[in-house]
């Protein structure tokens, strides 16, 4: 994992874009999106449900169901390009070097196959351990994602953990090949919320001591603060604002990521209300010409309902807005 | 596990109970079984000491009970058209039956099977529609004309296989065999592909159904995104996802062979259960067709049993928990 | 307001859900795929002949095969008009009773259709009040009507209408039995099929009742049994009529089959079945046309019905597509 140099990326995604074709005309989920992720980085990526955040994660991965495919821009990993792949190659590189982990870990396991007997599998096919190898392996990954009595457990079957316990075999599935990469798909939304802290806690242990890098896909701007080192806003299969985390919350740009923010309840400002953004995200079918936000932004002026802005750094951040351009010209 | 036997159990004597009830009262209400016994010119105190003896005058639930302890023992009266006790017809009959539902119901899985699971991965593969569109008129072909046709080729135009009756068997204490002869195994493979067929195209449905759902299911994503071979996930994880309904609906399927026998085995002649059955409803011989019922009634149940128990094997979330777990 | 003007705004808004349920039954996608399909328009219009020629029949058939007085037993066993010895007023060939196979076709698919359609229209009516009554009322009634459901279902159709069959042929005069051969036919298939749907409406009348549009006409004082009906109907109308199809070729096939046995419909008013049987007798004497024909004409028109009902669930149900 840590064999290239921190200065390049270890995720390159440029210019995607993924489409599904319908018997209506061709649907554009995901818009032309471009990122990096660095080795050992967490990037959060969040929006709301429809923004294409968990299409992007399927595509990296190579997994995305038809009839979506990917219709243009490359994604590479480790400067080798991996979105044109033959199925064979790319499952190689699923579960070696990019993990996954999904939203829902009460469906994530076959409720036919014991716990152990699912992560021996997986060790098998990533490396040559024999059987008893494995098993000794998959005892430990149990005991590092903090399963109690794991010699007991490893022999047990999904139906016997709880939902927390049950993400925690999820996370250790992911983990057994020790990937570079893990895509995290809204990996607590499924939990209780005493349970969410814990997970996202033991990801960002485990992904650290590993230098592994994680995409963090979530809806939820509190799980990323706490946990991501940069964040990509996206926004009807667009990345609306790129940056730092802390820049990205602190001074947001982009006139949507304000609103997001405004809808976070923090402690401590308890004089400000709660903002709200009004509409609704548009549906695929009817994304407006010019800034996909222009109907619900308070901000937009006749250039966002003509042109599509494109991304511009202002100070640490990317921001796809063009009240931006007019600073740069105007100030 | 043992609760769950004894509840299976107990449902399965209801379920016989039921049927029994239903055969009973054919015998005692439906025609007048003295009057079938006897004939016309019997004089009354011929009519009432069989009806003595029979114990036709008992009250209903001694009755019940009479027809109930005889069935246990096997004895189900006297034919009407045959004369001949019911159980000793049945006994030569089952043999036959059961044979060709087993030759029918080994061709059903071991083609429909493969041929579902490929038709579920592939499916929109070319050879997946055409399989599709072939199943889609076996299901539309009766049983009965597919047996016809396949005497017309097979029997009368190229004389290769014969047109009816079961060929030489071999006698095996009371049982009758096929399996040990060559013209035994020429006759039965006619009525056994035209019973399979119907079958046949029902599993392939189904499993492919089945194997569409399965592949659509998180866990099958996971075990992708796991970077498991396709074989492991189509072989290893969909398709042991995919037998818990196929067993079930195999078994029901079997229940289902047993009764398409009866016109199998009308079209071939076969010397079957479901022959008898056929030329019992049509003389009213009603302790053939009481008989009949409740040896059927029992071999589905002991079928569902097995599926139940197969469950079991297949299925761990019904393995009832002792050392209860993280819950 | 009063009463009753509650009760037509109610009944007025009920309609218009119960139309626009119809509305978008028939929408778009089922026509869109129904246009994409040059099978199953063939196979709709397949349906749509037979229908059409079995109900004019009597009209439309070159011979009355029923009318005993024009038969002629020296035109016997003629065979299809192309073949050696054909005669070209009997175009696919003669029975063994001289009369016109084509004719004799078309009138046993009027049979044939007449019972699987009203046996279909019975298992249905049937399913569709069990099945309301299990969802809605619910409790003992609805575990007794699904056992019994689950017990029948797990016994083959078959069997059923055969001992249905054999049971009223027992306890009906010989005579009695041939009159109402038919009756009994349509009894006993229909009672054989109604589980299906009693299964589906149950369901959905289980997602339907707690709903509170149903809790809110109890409010305005409307029975909720009525608008229950009212909503549930609209709601299950596509797995309805899809099991319809499907069981409308099951019905046909089950019938023909009792006729091919000898349980079915009485010989004077032969069915598909009962030609192929007749047929059958022959078939070794080289007269395949009277089997060949009968056979094919019930295989073209269950295999264009089931067609239409393989279609229509995949075209009302977008998850498989």
């Amino acid at each position: 994992m840590a064999n290239q140099s921190p200065n390049k990326p270890l995720l390159e995604v440029k210019n995607l874009r993924i489409e599904f074709p319908t018997r209506r005309g061709t649907l554009t989920a995901v818009d032309d999106i471009s990122f990096d992720i660095m080795p050992g980085e967490v990037l959060g990526v969040v929006g709301e449900s429809g923004a294409g955040k968990s299409l992007t994660g399927a595509a990296v991965i190579g997994l995305l169901e038809p009839p979506g495919r990917i219709a243009a821009g490359t994604i590479s990993l480790d400067g080798r390009r991996i979105d044109n792949l033959p199925y064979e190659e790319m499952r190689k590189i699923r579960g070696r070097k990019i993990g996954a982990i999904f939203q829902d870990p009460l469906t994530s396991l076959n409720p036919l196959y014991s716990v152990g007997r699912q992560l021996v599998e997986t060790i098998q096919t990533h490396t040559d351990m024999t059987d008893s190898q494995a098993r000794r392996r998959a005892i430990e990954l149990l005991s590092d994602v903090g399963i109690p009595a794991p010699e007991r457990r490893v022999e047990q079957y999904p139906h016997q953990f709880s939902g927390g316990m049950r993400q925690r075999v999820v996370i250790a599935l992911a983990l057994c090949a020790e990937p570079d990469l893990i895509i995290a798909d809204e990996p607590t939304t499924a939990l209780d919320v005493s349970i969410q802290a814990q997970i996202i806690a033991l990801i960002k242990r485990l992904c650290r001591d590993n230098g592994t890098a994680v995409m963090l896909v979530t809806h939820d701007m509190g799980v990323i603060a706490e946990t991501a080192d940069r964040v990509a806003v996206m926004y009807a299969g667009r990345i609306a604002e790129i940056g730092p985390v802390r820049d990205v919350i602190k001074q947001a740009k982009h006139p949507y990521t304000h609103g997001l923010m405004g809808s976070i309840p923090t402690i401590g400002h308890d004089i400000e209300k709660l903002t709200q953004i009004d509409g609704s995200m548009p549906r695929l079918t009817d994304i407006p010409a010019g800034c996909a936000f222009n109907p619900r932004c308070p901000r937009a002026f006749d250039k966002c309902y003509v042109d599509r802005p494109e991304r511009i750094a202002v100070e640490k951040t990317e921001v796809a807005c063009w009240l931006y351009e007019k600073e740069a010209v105007h100030g | 596990m043992f609760a769950f036997i004894i509840r299976r159990l107990l449902q399965s004597l209801i379920v016989m109970m039921a049927v029994a009830f239903i055969s009973f009262s054919l015998f005692n209400f439906v025609g007048d079984p003295v009057n079938n016994m006897l004939g016309q010119e019997a004089t009354e105190e011929q009519r009432e000491a069989l009806r003595q003896d029979l114990g036709l005058n008992d009250p209903f639930p001694v009755q019940f009970a009479a027809f109930l302890g005889n069935a246990v023992q096997g004895d189900f009266g006297v034919s009407y058209r045959l004369s001949r006790p019911v159980s000793d017809v049945l006994a030569t009959r089952l043999p036959a039956t059961l044979e060709l539902v087993f030759v029918a119901a080994v061709l059903a899985l071991v083609i429909g099977l493969p041929l579902g699971v490929y038709t579920g991965l592939h499916r929109h593969g070319f050879g997946s529609k055409v399989l599709l569109t072939l199943s889609l008129i076996g299901i539309s072909l009766p049983t009965f004309l597919i047996g016809i046709v396949l005497i017309l080729i097979f029997a009368v135009w190229l004389g290769w296989l014969p047109s009816f009756g079961r060929g030489d068997t071999v006698q095996i204490g009371w049982w009758t065999t096929n399996f040990l002869t060559v013209s035994g195994w020429k006759s039965i493979i006619m009525p056994a592909v035209t019973l399979c067929l119907f079958q046949l195209t029902l599993i392939m449905r189904l499993v492919r159904a089945e194997m569409m759902e399965v592949l659509r299911t998180d866990y099958i994503k996971f075990a992708r995104a796991r970077g498991l071979s396709n074989r492991a996930v189509h072989f290893g994880h969909a398709l042991k996802n995919t037998m818990v309904p196929v067993i079930t609906i195999t078994g029901l399927q079997i229940g289902s062979l047993i009764a398409f026998a009866i016109i199998t085995e009308t079209v071939f002649q076969w010397p079957g259960m479901g022959l008898l059955f056929l030329q019992a409803i049509q003389f009213a011989d009603i302790p053939v067709m009481a008989a009949y019922l409740c040896l059927v009634a029992f071999i589905f149940v002991v079928i569902n049993l097995m599926v139940d128990l197969l469950y079991y094997a297949v299925d761990p979330r019904l393995r009832v928990e002792r050392s209860g777990g993280g819950h | 307001m009063t009463d009753s003007t509650n009760d037509i705004i109610v009944t007025r808004s009920l309609w218009f859900r119960f139309s626009d349920g119809t509305r978008r039954f028939f929408d778009g996608d089922v026509f869109y795929s129904f246009k994409r399909s040059p099978v199953i328009m063939v196979a709709f219009f397949v349906t749509v002949t037979y229908f059409l020629l079995a109900f004019l029949a009597p009209w439309v058939a070159p011979h009355n095969t029923y009318d005993v007085i024009t038969l002629n037993l020296m035109d016997a066993f003629k065979p299809p008009a192309w073949e050696a010895g054909g005669d070209p007023s009997y175009p696919l060939g003669t029975d063994d009773q001289g009369r016109d196979v084509l004719s004799t076709i078309m009138f046993g698919a009027r049979v044939s259709l007449t019972v699987g359609f009203l046996s279909v229209l019975l298992a249905m009516v049937m399913g569709i009040v069990l099945g309301m009554v299990a969802g809605y009322v619910g409790g003992k009634t609805d575990a007794i009507i699904m056992r019994i459901a689950d017990v029948q279902l797990s016994f083959p159709a078959i069997l059923i209408v055969l001992l249905i069959d054999g049971f009223t042929r027992s306890v009906l005069p010989r005579g009695a039995h041939e009159d109402l051969a038919l009756v009994v036919l349509v009894l006993s298939i229909g009672f054989a099929n109604w589980v299906q749907f009693a299964r589906t409406v149950r369901g959905s009348c289980l997602v339907e009742k707690n709903k509170e549009y149903v809790q809110a006409a109890r409010v305005i004082g409307l029975h909720p049994a009525l608008i229950m009906l009212r909503h549930v109907l609209p709601n299950v109308m596509s797995p309805v009529l899809v099991i319809a199809t499907i069981s409308l070729a099951i019905a046909i096939l089950t019938e023909a089959t009792l006729s091919f046995l000898g349980v079915g419909v009485p010989p004077t008013q032969p069915s598909l079945g009962t030609l192929i049987r007749i047929g059958n007798d022959f078939l070794f004497s080289g007269e395949w046309w009277m089997t060949i024909f009968p056979g094919a004409a019930l295989v073209i028109l269950v295999l264009a019905v089931n067609l239409l009902g393989d279609w229509l669930r995949d075209a009302l149900n977008p998850k498989l597509r």
